[in-house]
């Protein structure tokens, strides 16, 4: 199960790291549900590009495809990136408090240097 | 790419700043996310240096994260490589992940960015010098949760 969500994580974080699956996510954000067709049209890339890319983003969960008579669709998959929000709170919240720690204990240093500079 | 950003204005010189973050003396009195004591750090400030800090919660558990500093250059940044050697988030067990401090004078003093990578690899730099973070992190918030989104 560990290793589960683990592996999980680096998949989303992996897929994330592209400019064109962001903005593919952007958009399906937008308009959750867009053929492929629709989807590859705004970019600059061969359909067969677009498609590796949304078979990627596939692998991670946050998209699925659907299938309705001839037509594929691409839809979000909702709550899927809580693996990858839920790492952001975390790690927000434990550097937080560790740098109002941080200012505390720099600028009593800064004062103390004051101090013997006088 | 999935990045935690942290800004924070000190009233202390980047030097001083610099060495509260990477001298043991330092970590020791800062790191850990309870107001709590840090139990133990060392620090090599140099290039492939080592450093350890371990350290308690409330709840009595205790932590060790540990790392190497890949990039040291007093007093304007620092990037270290970070994992959990003990406790830490189980989802995390294994991974790597990458930090980075900025440091800028500003007339007060210090302006402190802290950049927190999940991925060790990926180019934080570069995606935050393009904005990106806040544009991601707008995305990550907006993201459909299940109960909001019903299914079409």
């Amino acid at each position: 199960m560990v290793k589960c969500s683990e592996s999980r994580l680096n998949l989303i974080f992996s897929a994330l790291s592209d400019p064109t699956r962001r903005s593919i996510l952007a958009r399906l954000e937008k308009e959750p549900r867009l053929s492929i067709s629709e989807l590859a049209e705004p970019f600059a890339i061969t359909l067969p590009a677009v498609l590796k890319h949304l078979d990627i983003l596939c692998e991670t969960g946050l998209i699925r495809r659907a299938k309705t008579g001839r037509t594929v669709w691409i839809e979000i998959e909702p709550g899927s990136m809580r693996v990858a929000t839920d790492w952001l709170e975390r790690h927000r919240r434990f550097w937080s408090t560790s740098l109002d720690r941080l200012v505390g204990y720099a600028e009593a240093k800064e004062r103390e240097a004051e101090g013997e500079d006088k | 790419m999935t990045q935690a950003v942290l800004v924070r204005r000190i009233a202390a010189r980047p030097a001083i700043v610099f060495d509260a973050l990477v001298t043991a003396e330092g970590m020791a009195s800062w790191w850990g996310p309870d107001d709590l004591p840090v139990l133990s750090a060392m620090a090599e400030p140099w290039v492939n240096g080592v450093f350890r800090v371990r350290f308690c919660r409330f709840d009595g558990s205790e932590h060790e994260c540990t790392g190497e500093f890949l990039e040291i250059e007093r007093p304007d940044r620092i990037v270290m490589s970070w994992r959990w050697d003990e406790g830490g988030d189980a989802v995390e067990a294994g991974n790597t992940s990458r930090l980075e401090f900025i440091l800028r004078a500003i007339d007060t003093g210090t302006e402190l960015t802290l950049i927190h990578s999940a991925l060790r690899t990926e180019a934080a730099a570069r995606s935050h010098a393009c904005g990106w973070a806040g544009a991601l992190e707008k995305l990550l918030r907006r993201y459909p949760q299940p109960r909001s989104a019903p299914r079409v």
